[in-house]
């Protein structure tokens, strides 16, 4: 019988459980990072063990944030890696960048949200798009995460087709008047800052940063999620709110600024459903030769060895991409149409890899002793946010024919 | 206080192990390569010595050129200069003879080697050292305290603890006790940045003999098929173990 009294007994069996993740690597792909990649990388490898694998399951199931691990996430450099040391960042390369979102999302998707949005989308815009009062402002705190972000793009009635935004300031003269509305952004309801995109009088988009504290700002969480509950997810809205002029990023307006930001978020993305797919597949695999069946361990049945093998053939493809894309990002040749591909791929491959393990452990793959159905709706979300599937789909389909099927 | 601690580079614990070349090598393809967990403890033992009453403390591998990234991670956790003796580490005396030569040079006041390696478990080179070097030695250290250059260690023996004093210079052998699994620290990304800067030498080795040579290695045999036996039937249990097992 569940009880008050046996429900925390069995949480903290769950706390307990050690994490004996064994990240797979068939084509030896260690070879082709450097040594500080990989030391980069088993940092947060190890914390993720140390710190949310023994919390995470527990604060999914309470639709909660573990706020507490804010700090070890700035630690490991999750919070703009590829920021510049001089605004607190690592100055580290996309390809560290790409590993630390790997690694993260291996704990847990909505964990390595906080940290796309922190890095890719407050911190990208204001280090790309800002003027240096700005970085020095917002970007130190943000590194160190005695400040979170929250990134607002998508509107109630405005989602794929972000261009149709309603949200507006007019020009007071000494400041800016905000109103309007942002839906589904993660962090909303514990952000200091938000970078909001609206349109000016002229109809054309900028960024302004908006500060928690500025009347007529409040962020409602949105409840009920059945994917990334422990990420927290809301509202940002604007009832004529009066924002600094001092607080617009100048360096660049129009559709293509919040777009610059979603491509680094996509390719860290892109190696973040690495990380969701390596932990089921490496759970699906221990089960599987743990697991007796009919006398035997049920990976030595065709149909599981299928699953298996399928897997890992799509994770070690999937790494390939995400490694191109990343040496191809660091030299600035990534096409934006290149990263929703890997974005689009390798969520994809996310997505049907944590089914099949779902199944492979049977009732317990639906359990939360065991990670793989939080990584299964967590992923859910990540195949939606940042560019739905079928979006990607046509961003390809538009590069390869030059016909745009959007309109 | 100038620290030295030696890092040993070992396969991960959860490594499969296997051997070539006629089973006198360790297949290190695929293997996972970690700080020797009682060198982890030590050196963060030595961490707390530079924190809290101030100290340098240098690390040390004798091995090729493969073991410098975990070199490296022990700069990043915080040593401040890095040592490699460029050589194969095969024998345990080769081994202490090389670090002797980096500790006279260096003229430590405190090396802290790790009780044992956990690839070949010889457990020697720590004893070795202290003799090479003259210094006070103390193995199985779990606690570690340095006033000046009075030393009170805690050392395991056999369902029990030892406190000893002595003095530095001195060569211990380090184990878990030194710090708890809780205290060990993950490079944070302000370390790996710092670690870019910091030294690692690299030292050709002193000429030595290598004294002795593994011929074969074994791994223990398979664990074999589990006997069931119904509890009533003690006669049939007996027959077994001494019969079939001949344990009894
Ligand atoms: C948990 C979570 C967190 C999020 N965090 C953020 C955030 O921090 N900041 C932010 O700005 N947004 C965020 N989002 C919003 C996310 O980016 C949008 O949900 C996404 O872009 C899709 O928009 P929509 O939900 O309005 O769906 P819609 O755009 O209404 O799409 C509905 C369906 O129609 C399809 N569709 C739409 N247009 C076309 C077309 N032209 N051709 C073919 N099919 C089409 C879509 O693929 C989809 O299947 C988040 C979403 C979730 C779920």
């Amino acid at each position: 019988m569940i009880n008050s009294q046996n429900l925390e007994a069995l949480n903290i069996i769950i706390r307990m459980k050690p994490d004996l993740f064994e990240a797979p690597d068939y084509y030896n792909l260690d070879e082709l990072l450097t040594e500080e990649h990989r030391l980069v990388r088993d940092a947060a490898r190890e914390w993720v063990k140390r710190d949310v694998s023994p919390i995470i399951e527990e604060y999914a199931q309470k639709a909660e944030f573990p706020t507490q691990i804010v700090k070890g996430l700035a630690e490991i450099g999750a919070f703009g890696p590829y920021i510049p040391v001089e605004y607190g960042g690592a100055g580290l390369d996309q390809i560290s960048y790409g590993l630390i979102m790997q690694e993260i999302e291996r704990g847990d998707s909505g964990v390595r949200s906080t940290a796309s949005v922190q890095s890719s989308l407050v911190m990208y815009p204001i280090w790309k798009y800002g003027n240096e009062e700005q970085r020095n402002k917002y970007l130190p705190k943000l590194a160190s995460g005695e400040w979170i972000g929250s990134f607002g793009l998508t509107e109630p009635d405005h989602g794929s087709n972000p261009g149709g935004m309603v949200t507006n300031f007019k020009d007071m003269g000494d400041h800016y008047l905000l109103n309007g509305a942002k839906m589904w952004i993660s962090n909303a309801p514990f952000c200091n800052v938000a970078v909001v995109w609206a349109k000016n009088e002229e109809g054309r988009i900028h960024g302004l940063v908006v500060e928690r504290g500025m009347e007529g700002f409040t962020t409602p969480e949105t409840h009920n999620k059945w994917s990334l509950r422990a990420s927290a997810t809301g509202e940002l809205i604007f009832d004529n709110v009066k924002v600094p002029k001092e607080n617009l990023l100048p360096n660049k307006s129009g559709l293509g600024a919040p777009l610059g930001c979603l491509d680094s978020a996509r390719f860290g993305i892109a190696w973040g459903a690495i990380g969701a797919a390596m932990d089921c597949y490496d759970t699906a695999l221990r089960y599987s030769k743990e697991r007796l069946q009919f006398g035997k361990p049920i990976g030595q049945f065709q149909l599981q060895q299928k699953k298996l093998a399928e897997m890992i053939t799509e994770i070690t493809k999937a790494q390939l991409l995400a490694w191109r894309l990343g040496v191809m990002r660091e030299n600035g040749t990534a096409t934006s149409a290149q990263i929703s591909m890997a974005k689009r791929n390798n969520v994809d491959m996310a997505l049907k890899i944590a089914r099949d393990a779902r199944q492979m452990l049977g009732g317990m793959g639906i359990s939360g002793e065991y990670s793989i159905m939080r990584h299964m709706m967590n992923l859910e979300s990540v195949v939606t946010y940042e560019g739905t599937h079928d979006i990607h789909l046509l961003i390809t389909g538009l590069d390869v024919t030059g016909l745009n099927a959007f309109k | 206080m100038k620290i030295l601690v030696c890092i040993s580079h070992v396969p991960d614990t959860t490594s499969k192990i296997n051997f070539t070349e006629g089973d006198t090598k360790f297949d290190t393809n695929g293997v996972q390569f970690v700080i020797n967990p009682n060198d982890e403890f030590g050196l963060t033992r030595a961490m707390w010595f530079k924190e809290k009453q101030g100290a340098s403390v240098t690390v040390v591998n004798v091995g090729g050129p493969e073991t410098e990234p975990t070199l490296r991670k022990a700069l990043a956790i915080g040593a401040d200069e890095a040592i490699r003796v460029n050589t194969e580490a095969i024998d345990g005396f080769a081994v202490a003879k090389q670090l002797a030569k980096v500790i006279e040079d260096g003229a430590y006041d405190l090396v802290i080697a790790g009780r044992e390696s956990i690839d070949y478990n010889g457990g020697m080179v720590p004893g070795m050292i202290a003799g090479l070097t003259n210094a006070n030695f103390v193995n199985n250290c779990i606690s570690l305290e340095v006033e000046g250059t009075n030393v009170t260690a805690t050392r395991e023996i056999d369902g029990g603890k030892e406190t000893v004093t002595t003095a530095l210079p001195l060569v211990i052998g380090g184990q878990k006790g030194l710090v708890e699994e809780s205290d060990l620290r993950i490079p944070n990304m302000r370390g790996i940045m710092m670690a870019r800067k910091k030294p690692l030498q690299v030292l050709e080795p002193i000429a030595t003999e290598t004294e002795t040579t593994s011929v074969k290695f074994e791994k223990p045999a398979p664990k074999g098929a589990v006997t069931l036996v119904a509890p009533d039937n003690l006669d049939e249990l007996v027959n077994l173990l001494h019969n079939e097992a001949k344990v009894i």
